[in-house]
């Protein structure tokens, strides 16, 4: 499909920044932004920076990929909880696949992600990385 | 409210139809369930697709299979939740004639899957996922149920035995089921053998691509006893919604929409969990099923994968589950699945199931759990016999 650079630009704020929503009335944060608190209903909200490490709740290892992914499969993708409890999801990468654990301590990086549809936009964003690495 | 009730069911051929296309298929599983009722018309119809967009490069069904069927002119619906837009199909028909709006209403669901490469059908079956904040990511649908697998399996030990007992009883029932585009037996070791796709999931925790259409006839009971056939009530309807990303779940153990929607449903039909007497649930992984059983109450959070090891949900047990041979063995044509689930329930309230898989207890309550994503909406109905 083929996919306008504006789509990817718009999302910069979060896979380059990691910008997400903190809500006034809840104080929760939720990533990406997003205009309403989902609890609360409530559209107040300032943005803040999410923290850039966590621990791993729950990983799979992808040995069949779709074709952007076909030359680094296996890789391991990974559900962390950030140490302000947000939960996000993204690849785990710069160790072996079969190390990878729930509970395991990561760091958010900064990684070129995929060449996205037919036109082929370079696209970056975030991994996580072991964070003794 | 009228009181609505199913009155026949269709099916086309399911598996990988190549001489069939998404108009054929469609029109064979209406012409048939149309047969199987009796009707000499259908006042309106309501048609779960997922993505005849992305699969065939077709949009607009509503005109189409409403032309291709003979039925040029009369008001008709495409509904889409993802895997569960057969489960919405059947549920928008239900509404239309407990409101008084029709009196013979079609629901049906249909996908042709084979029309394009592997990997096309991969991403479109991924657009049911977030796009943007996972699909990106590289997550594929086997990597995100493999998520809620490991979560599942840390939190309440759940073991590879159970998943590969979901797999081995499914492809049992459906080995009894002439629409099963898998119908063979396959064994526990043959599951844990096959190609990983996703830890843990292997290639036999997962349902396969498939073409293939169901439909429904859905009518008030004055017409159905008029007609003469076999009929079962639809006695609860409900749907549930939660977030499309996984992350952003609450507990990533259990499919909360469906909690919501078998609440639903079971609150208009005045009924519990333990009245239930079987299920066809949405079993797109093995997995899936373990977290079904226990979303919907019928055991609690950590014991479906147990109960299901020790036979309980076989067709011989005390709750059987997927007797179809749920989506691992009968095939998932994303769209017809939630019609093919009540079109399940019905052949075995009316003891139609073919080949030997007709629950043997007399039962008189089913219930339908159909599910979009992994886990973002769900569909569930509750039946009973007339």
């Amino acid at each position: 499909m083929t996919m306008f650079s504006a789509r990817n630009w718009r999302e910069y704020p979060h896979r380059y920044r990691l910008e997400a929503s903190k809500f006034k009335k809840s104080g929760k944060t939720y990533f990406p932004k997003r205009i309403v608190d989902p609890e609360t209903g409530d559209t107040e909200q300032e943005t803040v920076k999410l923290p850039d490490t966590g621990k791993i709740v729950t990983y799979t290892v992808i040995r069949v990929a779709p074709s952007q992914w076909g030359d680094q499969s296996p890789y391991a993708l990974a559900i962390a909880e950030l140490t302000d409890g947000t939960r996000l999801m993204a690849q785990l990468t710069d160790c072996n696949v079969n190390d990878v654990k729930i509970g395991m301590e990561v760091r958010i990086e900064f990684r070129r992600i995929q060449t996205e549809g037919h036109q082929g936009v370079l696209s970056y964003g975030y991994k996580f990385v072991p964070k003794w690495y | 409210m009228r009181e609505v009730c199913i009155v026949g069911v269709g099916f086309s051929k399911w598996g990988e139809v190549w001489r069939k296309s998404i108009r054929d298929l469609h029109t064979d599983a209406a012409l048939a369930a149309i047969k199987n009722a009796g009707v000499d018309h259908i006042d309106s119809m309501y048609i779960g697709c997922m993505s005849g967009g992305l699969f065939v490069g077709q949009e607009h069904l509503a005109s189409m299979l409403t032309d291709y069927l003979g039925m040029r002119g009369i008001p008709a619906t495409r509904v889409e939740a993802a895997c569960a837009s057969g489960g919405l199909a059947v549920r928008q028909a239900f509404i239309e004639i407990a409101s008084g709006i029709s009196d013979i209403v079609m629901a049906s669901g249909v996908e042709k899957m084979t029309d394009c490469s592997g990997n096309d059908a991969t991403f479109a079956l991924a657009t049911a996922a977030d796009q943007e904040y996972e699909v990106f990511n590289g997550a594929t649908f086997p990597g995100l149920y493999a998520m809620m697998a490991h979560a599942h399996m840390a939190k309440y030990g759940t073991t590879r035995a159970m998943l590969s007992a979901v797999s081995v009883k499914n492809h049992h029932n459906g080995s009894m089921n002439p629409v099963a585009q898998y119908p063979f037996k396959i064994t526990a070791e043959q599951v844990e053998k096959s190609v990983m796709i996703a830890d843990p999931l292997h290639i036999l925790d997962c349902s396969p691509i498939t073409d293939g259409s169901a439909a429904a006839i859905l009518t008030t009971v004055d017409i159905a006893k008029k007609l003469g056939k076999p009929y079962v009530k639809i006695i609860g309807s409900g749907v549930g919604t939660d977030t499309i990303a996984l992350a952003q779940r609450e507990d990533l153990t259990t499919i909360k929409a469906s909690t919501i929607a078998s609440q639903r449903a079971f609150k208009m039909a005045d009924k519990t969990i333990d009245d239930v007497d079987f299920a066809e649930v949405h079993d797109c992984f093995t997995i899936a099923e373990i977290m079904v059983a226990e979303s919907i109450g019928k055991y609690e959070p950590g014991k479906a994968g147990e109960a299901i090891l020790a036979g309980e949900t076989s067709l011989e047990g005390k709750f059987p589950m997927n007797t179809s041979g749920g989506l691992k063995s009968k095939g998932h044509p994303v769209g017809a699945t939630g019609v093919a689930q009540v079109a399940e329930v019905y052949k075995q309230l009316t003891g139609q199931a073919e080949n030997g898989r007709q629950i043997r207890s007399n039962p008189k309550i089913g219930m339908t759990q159909n599910m979009g994503g992994s886990g973002g909406s769900s569909v569930v109905h509750i039946m009973e016999v007339a």
